[in-house]
């Protein structure tokens, strides 16, 4: 939902500490989700992962977000799904190239970009091209893979 | 311009220490020189001839070829095929492949083809979204996009390995470019944009149509302050607008090319529309030119490319220097 996703962006700055917070939270049960299994948790986790990020940011579940680097604009909503930043396309009032009525992803994630603060820090990250295999798989545990260096 | 070390046509220059290509336009940009170089319009036809008619247009007058990748995602014959055709003759070819029709997969089988013929650059483009052109029902692939394009061209070329990491036992020798546009939102993201397509491999730089010389000159002192033009050769593009009609449709219709108003006034007075627009770009060309830390022009002539001669020689772009040119 539009008004939604642009509440979103306009309150990126905390949106990301309360993700940030909600890692770490995640991060301390690891052990008992680990014991459960991750494979087994990755259904139900994905679900309500895709409820609440599909309300507050039209999230398209790549399972590899991004939200944080991107001023929590999502990136997959790019008609041309880029990760790095806008295409040379953009119109002059800002609207997608392809979608002339919406506002161009990369327009609002800057403007995200700059809640969240260093904007040129987030941004300036290089994304990886998407692992398709991970599409609709919950990015939180892969997350927390990663924070403990395993593979994702 | 002619080496000392000029090989038979067809095949590539020795490749010199610092550079990362064997071909000519490296070279010239290395050598300090201001380089111009051209898009060729690909040919809806299967006739070779076609596209050696077309670069002859060129001949003495650029020192490279970018030849497009169904730009606007309209279907004309593959860059590939072009690239093919041009290097056996000796032309130096700047491949675009855009990320819109291929994954990676294809991508990389291509850059390896393409370098296995003699191509010496790459331009890496996300590509122009399907529903401009004439397939608007076709599949958008976007696996990839133009800045991960360009970090795996590069791990391809410097690490030897395909994104796999499986080994690649003779690498391409590429000169890696990516495309700017300083003229479309957000603008304070653009300078960003480009030291992003820097940082993953980008060597030389190609803008979008300028015609705001003030805003060109805003962002190259802003990449200049970032550091990113010691890095990077940027070469602005250029080209002529055929009529005052003909701006105001590229102006609403074509995504991304930002014209001022005054240059449309600027044609609309004029008695002559088209040699008013070959005018401008000549004065356009002179003045980024001008601008410190631009190294070169891109001229876009869609439909025009048989007056590049004249714009050419007209601007002294190339300053009293000869680029290579086909044995008559």
């Amino acid at each position: 939902m539009k008004a939604v996703r642009l509440w979103s962006i306009r309150n990126a700055g905390w949106l990301k500490k309360c993700y940030a917070a909600l890692e770490g939270t995640l991060a301390l049960f690891n052990p008992l989700l680990k014991a459960i299994g991750h494979e087994r948790l990755d259904k139900p986790f994905a679900a309500v992962e895709g409820a609440v990020k599909g309300f507050l940011f039209d999230s398209q579940s790549c399972g590899q977000c991004a939200l944080g680097e991107t001023g929590m604009a999502c990136p997959m909503n790019c008609p041309k799904t880029l990760r790095n930043g806008p295409c040379g396309g953009v119109r002059q009032n800002g609207g997608c190239e392809i979608k002339p009525e919406m506002t161009c992803v990369w327009v609002n994630a800057w403007e995200g970009s700059q809640k969240i603060g260093a904007p040129e820090e987030t941004i300036k990250i290089i994304q990886p091209p998407v692992d398709s295999r991970l599409k609709g798989r919950s990015a939180w545990l892969r997350a927390l893979r990663l924070r403990t260096g395993e593979s994702a | 311009m002619k080496f000392d070390d000029e090989p038979t046509p067809g095949e590539n220059l020795p490749i010199l220490p610092g550079h990362t290509s064997p071909g000519r336009f490296e070279r010239v940009l290395r050598a300090g020189q201001f380089a111009v170089t051209a898009e060729i319009a690909p040919p809806d036809s299967a006739d070779p001839e076609d596209v050696y008619e077309r670069a002859a247009l060129f001949d003495g007058y650029v020192d490279a070829i970018n030849a497009t990748d169904s730009s606007g995602a309209n279907c004309h014959m593959s860059s590939m095929g072009i690239c093919s055709l041009l290097t056996r003759r000796g032309y130096a070819m700047i491949l675009q492949q855009s990320c819109r029709d291929r994954n990676r997969i294809a991508m990389q089988g291509d850059i390896l083809g393409a370098a296995a013929m003699g191509v010496c650059n790459i331009l890496c483009l996300s590509g122009d979204g399907v529903q401009s052109g004439d397939h608007p029902q076709a599949k958008p692939v976007f696996d990839m996009d133009s800045i991960s394009a360009l970090g795996m061209v590069r791990h391809m070329r410097d690490e030897q390995q395909f994104l796999s990491g499986r080994a690649i036992s003779s690498p391409p020798r590429l000169f890696l470019g990516g495309a700017a546009n300083p003229f479309a939102p957000p603008l304070d993201f653009r300078p960003h944009r480009m030291a992003k397509k820097i940082a993953a491999g980008a060597q030389f730089i190609q803008t979008q149509y300028c015609f705001d010389i003030e805003r060109m000159k805003t962002f190259m002192a802003q990449v200049r302050d970032m550091g990113l033009l010691e890095k990077a050769y940027v070469l602005a593009g250029v080209g002529p607008l055929a009529s005052a009609k003909a701006a105001e449709w590229i102006r609403k219709n074509v995504a991304g090319v930002h014209i001022p108003d005054d240059v449309i006034e600027r044609l609309a007075g004029a008695e002559d529309q088209k040699q008013e627009g070959v005018d401008l770009c000549v004065d356009l060309i002179e003045q980024v030119r001008e601008i410190e830390g631009v190294s070169g022009v891109h001229i876009m002539a869609y439909r025009m490319e048989d007056r590049i001669g004249e714009m050419v020689t007209r601007s002294n772009a190339l300053g009293g220097r000869e680029p290579w040119r086909p044995a008559a």
